[in-house]
């Protein structure tokens, strides 16, 4: 098989375009940040095949860039939603692990009580306000907190990741529409990571640039390098500033490629509905390396501290299982708890 | 449409007790309702296809936009889903939306968000979001409407956890309780009835609430329980007054609100009659009738003297022309005919 879709950037060159006005602290808190996520994740498919978290995972191993890329341009009061791939978005955001791994364990002890598991990690405190497992549910959600901001002159902006195949949900055009409609400070956050489960692009949509799409809404649409944390920055803090100014929303389209399956641990790329050449291209631009590599070329990192991140992460990671591990189970009352509000 | 326009113009109550409060239109009460919560708490905004039309919801929105402003009454583009969604996270976010559709026919194209997404969400976050949002329909019976202008789905969401129905009966009742399910933490449907919307009744000036999930006694009776919701609750009254010129007593008691259902006062009742109708504007199967059946099987069977009887809509969609209608809807005679049947 031939590789259907590409990687188009311009790899670590493109990090040139960003110029070298950011702090070195910066750079290299990007490059923590994607690196803990990459190492969670990793700790959480290694131990996934012990059974002991019973909930269907959906990794972001390979998208580590748009997650933190973004968070690195919103203020905690910002809110972000997303879909059922939750994890870097909520790591990214701020949400604490330990309550990330109890949700993991359905645990009461997790950030939703149990009632999560992986596909709905939520911590309002840091503005993980929300998430939805039916494609494109969270988008009109992020423009009603978008319109509630903008109602009550708060300076909040909002932002949903969504995917390519959410561009195909009617709700995602409803959504489009009015937030173009009200001028809303809302962003929407498209990974287009090719493959809607096993479906590819081309079998879903015609041939059409998704960013294109957007900007007949009348909004800013652009297009970026998914796996350039930079880049990703850069087009969300000028969306971000965007919003804030009340001028309205902004579309952005960053092509990425998961390196695992839609759901659980491993590659799936063997059964056939993409190709592992596809997914050995795509790795080779694994955006971790790629942004690490250039900072050890920029001598704003080597070895010794890139060990000592490892070190701080896999002692983060263990306390934090072990916390989940011999957290407690919720009670059969707690089932009963918030179906209702007072 | 003149006839239809007679029709309903037909249809009204008695005059109350002019005694207290003032005698307005049930379309009135709900725009009162309305203007009241708008001025009261800026949280509060109303929204919905046609809000700020001539024709005003039946009226109930009538003059809110010139006194509250474009972004707090405002019309909408035909999203549904969207718009459903939009209130949610408006909702979620310390607004109190009040979305309003002229049919609950259209609230089936937002059900992922009414059902999956609303009503779900304060569970879901495990109670760090509230989601205080109402959403507003009037069931369209008649006018030709047909099978997709007059659906009364509110039976279908009865098994929706987290999720409140209201369906008021008199303006009294129209009032208080959309200030209710305005001012609730939850996802609260207020479902009208489209005759019900000239109907005169007292209203008291000024805010008041009415408890929902609590049922209320229009009419006391020993033989036999009738016992329903919004418009089914005129028909009631009317197939009481029948009965009893056949000196059979009926009680008939008026649930406001069908989730949470107020099951105490039907067993209640039952306990003393021994005999129950259920009566709905809606399908029989599955809905407000089914469960009210299911109650008395379940918590009042050692009461029941006779089989339940159910009297609402057969298990056939709507037909547009009043040529099939009049076999379609159920009349104050059918009830009658059905609570009959029950004590002889």
């Amino acid at each position: 098989m031939t590789i259907r879709y590409p990687y188009k950037g311009e790899g670590a060159a493109g990090f040139a375009r960003f110029g070298d006005s950011h702090e070195p602290a910066f750079l290299i808190g990007l490059y923590f940040s994607m690196l803990r996520i990459r190492r969670i994740e990793e700790e959480i498919e290694r131990r996934y095949h012990q059974d002991q978290m019973k909930t269907p995972i959906h990794l972001v191993i390979g998208q580590e860039a748009t997650s933190v890329g973004c968070c690195a341009a919103l203020r905690q009061s910002d809110l972000l939603y997303s879909s059922h791939r939750t994890h870097g978005a909520y790591l990214a955001k701020g949400g604490d692990l330990k309550a990330m791994l109890c949700e993991m364990h359905c645990r009461v002890n997790g950030c939703v009580g149990s009632r999560g598991g992986s596909m709905h990690l939520i911590d309002k405190r840091v503005g993980m306000a929300g998430t939805s497992a039916i494609v494109g549910g969270a988008v009109p959600i992020a423009a009603g907190a978008a319109l509630a901001a903008q109602i009550k002159g708060q300076d909040h902006v909002v932002v949903v990741f969504i995917g390519d195949a959410t561009t195909e949900e009617g709700v995602t055009s409803e959504t489009l529409n009015f937030a173009a409609l009200k001028k809303l400070p809302v962003i929407f956050f498209c990974e287009n990571n090719f493959y809607s489960v096993q479906s590819p692009l081309a079998t879903r949509q015609p041939p059409r640039d998704i960013h294109k799409w957007a900007a007949t809404y009348q909004m800013p649409s652009v297009a970026i390098d998914g796996v350039n944390v930079l880049a990703v920055y850069d087009a969300v803090r000028t969306a971000v500033e965007r919003a804030r100014s009340g001028a309205g929303p902004t579309f952005i389209e960053a092509p990425v490629y998961r390196l695992r399956a839609h759901g659980g641990a491993g590659d799936d790329s063997h059964t056939g509905y993409r190709s592992e050449l596809e997914r050995e291209a795509w790795a080779a631009f694994c955006p971790v390396k790629l942004w690490g590599d250039f900072l050890l070329a920029k001598r704003l990192l080597d070895g010794a501290s890139i060990a000592d991140m490892q070190r701080r992460i896999e002692e983060e990671v263990h306390d934090a299982f072990e916390f989940a591990l011999s957290s407690p189970n919720p009670v059969e009352a707690d089932l009963y708890k918030h179906v209702y509000a007072e | 449409m003149p006839w239809d326009e007679g029709l309903v113009n037909s249809l009204v109550y008695d005059r109350p007790d002019p005694n207290e409060g003032r005698v307005m239109k049930y379309a009135g009460a709900i725009n009162e309702a309305l203007a009241i919560a708008l001025e009261h708490d800026p949280a509060v905004f109303v929204f919905g296809q046609g809000v700020d039309d001539p024709s005003a919801m039946f009226g109930t929105t009538r003059g809110l936009q010139q006194r509250f402003g474009p972004h707090r009454v405002f019309d909408t583009p035909l999203s549904e889903e969207g718009m459903m969604g939009v209130a949610t996270g408006a909702a979620m976010n310390g607004m109190r939306p009040v979305y309003m559709h002229n049919r609950p026919d259209f609230v089936l194209l937002a059900l992922n968000q009414l059902v999956t997404h609303a009503s779900k969400y304060h569970f879901m976050d495990n109670g760090q979001t509230t989601v205080p949002l109402v959403v507003w329909a009037a069931i369209g019976r008649g006018w030709g409407s047909g099978a997709q202008h007059s659906q009364a789905i509110h039976g279908m969401l009865l098994g929706a956890p987290g999720l409140k129905i209201v369906m008021p009966s008199t303006p009294y009742d129209a009032k208080g309780l959309l200030l209710s399910a305005i001012l609730d933490n939850n996802p609260v449907c207020v479902f009208e009835h489209r005759w019900l919307m000239k109907k005169d009744g007292l209203v008291p000036e000024g805010p008041y609430r009415i408890a929902i999930g609590k049922g209320i006694y229009r009419r006391r009776g020993s033989d036999v329980t009738i016992v329903g919701a919004s418009h089914a609750i005129e028909l009631g009254m009317q197939a009481a007054a029948i009965l009893a010129n056949e000196r059979i007593d009926a009680e008939v008691i008026d649930l406001r609100t069908i989730k949470p259902m107020d099951e105490a006062i039907i067993l209640e009742s039952l306990e003393k009659t021994g005999r129950l109708v259920a009566v709905d504007t809606a399908w029989m199967k599955g809905g407000v009738c089914a469960e009210i059946g299911c109650l008395a099987a379940e918590k009042g069977y050692q009461h029941l003297m006779a089989p339940v009887a159910r009297v609402g809509l057969p298990d056939s969609p709507a037909p547009a022309g009043y040529t099939l209608e009049q076999f379609y809807y159920p009349d104050a005679e059918r009830i009658a005919a059905a609570a009959r049947s029950l004590v002889r």
